[in-house]
């Protein structure tokens, strides 16, 4: 066989495999919305689930969905900022680093019910954290520090020695040049970087079943004091994220419209953690346009 | 005056510059000529001592600047690099406005006067020959300028905080014809106020701008004159051969 005849094969060969993994994705996001569309409302959304009767919604499970991720990214966000500024630009190229950098792989690599049992072993009992969305939230850091370390990494390294060198040369330091130059300068790849993250955490399941807990406590949307016990913005309070409550709807739910509910939950975090991924782009990129100025 | 002196410069155990000795004439330009690895950049570097964060670099010998050792422990990094700007070869402005990316060196230098500061920023953007085209867009990004634009801007930055010599390292080499010959103009217009030292592959561009010629190779100095006497009878063989295209 000639060469581009070979060419042609494997060329038609990878279009084919390309169509079937999107045709694939579109099936799959499509089944979900499909089922779960007719159930969705605002009602569904903004009444809180019922335990047994039909007609629940979904609030309390979203807004825990959010208050958790919002909770997670203040500890995970600055904590993997400075480790990438550190791997980026002040580690030396040697063994040590070498080490950290794969020690950040393989925690990357740990399935989240370890990572969920772990912090489970040592803050909802240890320390006596209870399941709480504290305890929740530390455990989806630990999950998600790899990722985001590494994005922010990433879009560090975008940024040109150029500036790093100007900054220097003006006669700055180099932790001003990094924060007063290179940062906003990465400012849209680092916000990409922690939406595609969010899109992660707030999909996650297994590291919250053992460290937020798997029921709601009784939540009082008008109660402000975070002291409180039946406050909303309470972090020591239990709470059930939408995907642990999908979880559980088809593990041991007990209301009568399980499947709808879980169908329809299914559906809201799809289109959530999609809205997520396009507003990321956008985001980045409407940044990336005003730095840029319009050329 | 800006003086080396038995310069020599280690990469770890790699001695990658070899006892340079060398004057550069106030007020002029001179050229660092050689083929690629001959040491010019780094040479470059030593003088505002960019080579400081890099702990594998040692460096023995003597750069001065008015009768002043740089190296010395009670130099003041700011007032130094203050003293002697520098120019890269990526043109490239800081994520700020036009008018932030000239005044920046200032204002970490701790001016805060405006009417002292617009002044700057205007006369830096005219020795740069950027005035006319940026004088209407100094809020604008400067990220949005062209390529030759933002090495000008560069070059405004690097003056604004008014230095003495001015380090120019490949100034042009990512640009395009039409604005590398307008930031070899904006050099040349510069001659008379600021000593400069320009790293260069361009052998037609160090015979354009430069009044002196530094060649180096394998990280020594092989000849150091006036431009127009060295390309037209250089005293080495090696540099004649370099010139002339026998290798390199």
């Amino acid at each position: 066989m000639d060469a581009k005849k070979i060419n042609q094969i494997v060329l038609t060969a990878i279009k084919v495999v390309t169509v079937l993994v999107v045709a694939l994705l579109i099936v799959i996001i499509a089944y979900i919305i499909g089922r779960g569309l007719p159930h969705m409302s605002l009602h569904f959304l903004f009444t809180e689930s019922e335990a047994f009767l039909a007609g629940g919604g979904i609030s309390t499970q979203l807004f825990d969905s959010f208050y958790i991720l919002v909770l997670t990214l203040i500890i995970a966000a600055p904590l993997s900022l400075f480790a990438a500024i550190y791997l980026a630009f002040y580690a030396p190229q040697n063994k040590l680093t070498a080490f950290l950098r794969m020690v950040i792989e393989v925690l990357s690599s740990l399935p989240s019910i370890v990572v969920g049992l772990f912090t489970y072993l040592i803050f909802v009992v240890n320390f006596n954290f209870g399941f709480s969305l504290l305890a929740g939230a530390i455990s989806l850091t630990i999950f998600n520090l790899p990722i985001l370390t590494r994005n922010f990494e990433e879009s560090l390294d975008d940024i040109d020695e150029a500036q790093m060198q100007g900054g220097l040369a003006l006669g700055l330091s180099k932790w001003k040049t990094i924060t007063s130059i290179i940062l906003p300068a990465a400012l849209p790849g680092l916000i990409t970087g922690i939406i595609l993250g969010a899109g992660r955490i707030f999909g996650e399941a297994a590291a919250l079943i053992f460290t937020a807990g798997q029921s709601t406590s009784q939540v009082d949307f008008t109660n402000w004091n975070p002291f409180s016990s039946d406050s909303f913005l309470n972090i020591m309070r239990p709470a059930e994220t939408l995907a642990v409550h999908i979880w559980k709807l088809n593990s041991e739910g007990l209301v009568q419209d399980a499947t709808e509910v879980s169908a329809a939950s299914a559906t809201v975090l799809v289109l959530i953690v999609i809205i997520f991924n396009l507003g990321a782009r956008a985001l980045g990129a409407n940044l990336r346009n005003k730095m840029m100025g319009d050329r | 005056m800006l003086e080396v002196k038995n310069l020599k410069l280690f990469y770890g155990d790699n001695e990658a510059l070899h006892g340079i000795n060398l004057e550069f004439k106030d007020k002029q330009i001179t050229a660092l000529i050689g083929p690629s690895g001959c040491g010019k950049s780094t040479l470059l570097r030593t003088l505002n001592r960019m080579h400081d964060d890099n702990q594998n670099v040692r460096i023995e010998g003597l750069v001065s600047l008015d009768g002043k050792d740089i190296y010395q422990k009670d130099t003041d990094l700011l007032d130094l690099r203050k003293n002697v700007g520098m120019v890269f070869q990526q043109p490239i402005a800081f994520p700020m406005s036009v008018y932030n990316n000239v005044a920046y060196g200032l204002q970490v230098a701790g001016i805060k006067d405006k009417a002292a500061l617009d002044a700057a920023v205007e006369k830096s953007l005219k020795q740069a020959a950027l005035w006319d085209e940026v004088k209407d867009m100094l809020d604008k990004s400067g990220l949005s300028l062209s390529g030759g634009q933002q090495q000008r801007l560069c070059i405004a930055r690097a003056l604004a905080v008014e230095p003495e010599i001015l380090l120019l390292d490949e100034p042009t080499s990512a640009l395009d014809p039409i604005s590398a010959n307008k930031v070899e103009e904006t050099l040349v217009s510069l001659k008379g106020k600021y000593t400069m030292v320009a790293v260069t592959h361009n052998m037609q561009q160090a015979a354009r701008i430069s009044d002196w010629t530094a060649f180096m190779m394998n990280g020594d100095l092989v000849e150091y004159g006036k431009t127009k006497e060295m390309f037209i009878s250089p005293k080495e063989q090696r540099t004649d051969d370099y010139l002339n295209g026998r290798f390199g």
